[in-house]
């Protein structure tokens, strides 16, 4: 993965609440065995409408995107992020986010920035002619106009987008630990050792 | 060690931590891994990229579900009828391929245990109590109906767990739901997780683990308690469970990949001990009174929007919240509905009745005893049943379930996720409405344009048979 500081640019400003994944990428564009691609079914339904904000010509591009609370609820399919990835978007600030999505982001180098509802409002606004920056390393956003909000992120998360470390690379690494879990499990849960060993 | 008092959640959380970081970020354990061809593709490809194996190649199965047809699958010769769907066709082909090379046991498309993922998992045994249990689709939540804590996982969590066997996970919040008093006669699960979900909203949950606790969900089959876990996702919450019992006990028992002689008494002790001890706390607790709970439909595009059966359409400033009213605005337009409009007013051309939330042997008995004897209205343009796995297809037919569907006009298909997500053939068409026993009624979720209204089994039965959204008390006693 690649390191990720600060995302810079022009936003989208979409402000809609509870956008589900089905919203950001519609089931019939699951059908795939790769990762790229999706950026062409991303907001399919809302596209639809000539004056939707993704396609207009100020911010078509962005690589923020300014939304509503609950972003990313609902089906828990990667494509949703490999979708936003696929259109230039590196970043979605929002009130706040679904679990799986925001794990799925953040898999991908997608920054999920949680923002309390005043301060996406003021963004709102500002996105609709001014680029916005958010800093990682500091947990910053901040706008041409001297606005500067703070938020919160999980450590581990903040060191690994700054890093750019791979997962399973890092937990391969424990696999002394796993070993032992699973000689323990092995003694004391037996039932759980042998899945579908068992099978008939 | 005294310890403090812990909830279930904790004690399978404990059972399975193998290494807690300083920042608060564990590995976890994961003892099953449910793998089906839409979510998994990319990861058994970054596996192949990167040269890595399936650490636990036993712990994991794989069964396809989400965009087989569910016409027949063999054809008079006894042989395997191809996907017309090309893609759809590619992604079955990669989960064949990928399976094997990997060492992970398959379910073919075309063998009796074959199903959705979430019905396989329980009625096979794979699903047990206390076990930490996951899969790359959002309604894994549905497994805590025998006790587990299970959740759905996106496509990079699929790759780490068939790497590592374990996931990096922060520990969530625990929510306690609590129901008092009795169900109504003619309340069904799908109605009280439907109106729960109306009462904390679809982000209700997030960040948390619901337990649901109370005699309602004690006194349910574990049928009807992996259809309350299945919706905890649509309340935001990535799992919900329901503590093990004699009753899980005896559903599990014998099953194909269910613990047999003495490895089952040991696993019966530990999983009795699970129960939240006297005196452990949530961080958040609801308490739903049962007999507020009528049967239950949804108006809108969100599961949040529920209402029941006696109700009408809200209107949108009846919301206090503003972004709630402008989302109840784009929903009714999309569902083509006025404010006060009679809820029994709302005519249906589709009948959907299957889906990980309701396609098991119970559910398929509440929806035929409301059908038999009786046919589809003449509305009713589309209306198919669709069991959830061979096993219950098998069984349904034992029963003469089958019958009673075809001669009410339904359509008896072959298992699989089908009309509840608009992968497959199965869709309701744009500006028709669907009364479906699914799980989310989202824009475009059953095919573009297709409008979703939540039902239990036994009113999606019900709407078939009077051609409109109906409270299926005035059909059955």
């Amino acid at each position: 993965m690649e390191p990720v500081r600060q995302v810079e640019g022009r936003a989208y400003p979409f402000g809609m609440k509870n956008v589900d994944t089905d919203i950001i990428i519609p089931a019939h564009w699951l059908k795939t065995i790769s990762r790229d691609g999706l950026g062409r079914g991303a907001f399919e339904a809302l596209r639809k409408d000539p004056s939707n904000v993704f396609d207009r010509e100020d911010v078509k591009g962005a690589p923020i995107i300014v939304a509503g609370d609950n972003f990313g609820c609902g089906s828990s399919r990667e494509h949703a992020a490999w979708a936003l990835l696929d259109m230039g978007v590196k970043a979605v600030i929002a009130p706040s986010f679904s679990d799986i999505f925001s794990g799925n982001a953040f898999k991908n180098g997608i920054l999920t920035v949680v923002l309390p509802q005043e301060a996406i409002d003021r963004l709102m606004e500002v996105a609709e002619t001014d680029p916005i920056t958010i800093d990682l390393e500091n947990q910053t956003v901040t706008t041409p106009f001297q606005d500067r909000f703070t938020f919160e992120i999980d450590s581990f998360r903040k060191h690994c987008l700054l890093e750019g470390l791979d997962e399973v690379g890092l937990t391969l690494a424990r696999g002394d630990a796993i070993s032992a879990y699973e000689a323990r499990q092995a003694k004391d849960m037996p039932w759980f050792a042998k899945g579908t060993a068992l099978a008939a | 060690m005294a310890s403090r008092p812990r909830t279930l959640y904790e004690k399978i959380w404990d059972a399975h931590e193998v290494e807690r970081r300083e920042d608060g970020t564990s590995i976890l354990f994961i003892d099953r891994h449910l793998v089906h061809e839409v979510t998994s593709p990319q990861a058994f490809e970054a596996l192949r990229l990167s040269g890595r194996k399936v650490r636990r190649p036993e712990l994991t199965l794989a069964v396809p579900d989400h965009n087989l047809p569910t016409t027949a699958r063999i054809d008079a010769a006894g042989k395997r009828i191809p996907i017309a769907d090309v893609e759809s066709a590619q992604q079955l082909a990669a989960l064949e391929k990928n399976a094997p090379e990997f060492g992970v046991r398959y379910i073919a498309p075309t063998d009796i245990n074959q199903g959705i993922v979430h019905v396989v998992g329980p009625e096979t045994g794979f699903s047990l109590p206390g076990a930490t249990i996951v899969c790359g689709d959002s309604h894994t939540s549905c497994h805590g109906g025998v006790g587990a804590l299970a959740f759905g996982i996106g496509t990079s969590e699929v790759e780490h767990v068939l790497a590592t066997q374990t996931l990096l996970l922060k520990q969530s919040k625990t929510m306690e739901i609590r129901v008092e008093g009795d169900l109504l006669p003619g309340v069904t699960a799908k109605d009280l997780i439907l109106h729960i979900i109306g009462v904390i909203g679809t982000a209700g949950g997030t960040g948390h683990v619901i337990e649901y606790r109370g005699k309602v969900f004690e006194e349910m089959s574990i049928e009807s308690r992996l259809t309350v876990c299945n919706m905890s996702i649509e309340g935001g919450a990535r799992a919900g469970l329901v503590a093990p019992d004699e009753k899980t006990f005896a559903y599990l028992k014998g099953r194909e990949y269910a613990p047999r002689g003495e490895d089952w008494d040991h696993a019966v002790a530990w999983w009795t001990s699970l129960r939240t001890d006297e005196g452990a706390t949530f961080d958040k607790s609801v308490v739903i009174n049962a007999a507020d709970v009528q049967p239950t439909v949804t108006w809108g595009t969100s599961p949040e929007d529920t209402v029941s059966i006696g109700g009408v359409v809200p209107a949108p400033e009846s919301f206090a919240d503003p972004s709630k009213q402008k989302a109840a605005q784009a929903s009714l337009d999309y569902m083509g509905l006025t404010p006060g409009q009679k809820m029994t007013d709302i005519e249906v051309q589709n009948i959907f009745i299957g889906s990980c939330t309701n396609s098991r042997i119970e559910d398929l008995r509440a929806a035929a005893k409301v059908l038999e004897g009786r046919k589809k209205a003449d509305n009713v343009k589309w209306a198919i049943v669709v069991p959830g796995s061979g096993l219950v297809k098998r069984q349904a037919e034992e029963e003469g379930l089958d019958r009673i569907f075809i001669e009410a006009g339904l359509e008896w298909r072959e298992p699989g996720c089908s009309a509840c997500l608009g992968m497959n053939p199965d869709k309701v068409p744009a500006g028709e409405r669907c009364a479906s026993t699914s799980n989310r009624n989202f824009v475009g979720r059953q095919g573009p344009g297709a409008r979703t209204h939540l039902v239990s089994p036994a009113m999606a039965a019900a709407a078939a048979v009077t051609g409109r959204l109906t409270d299926v008390r005035e059909l059955v006693d």
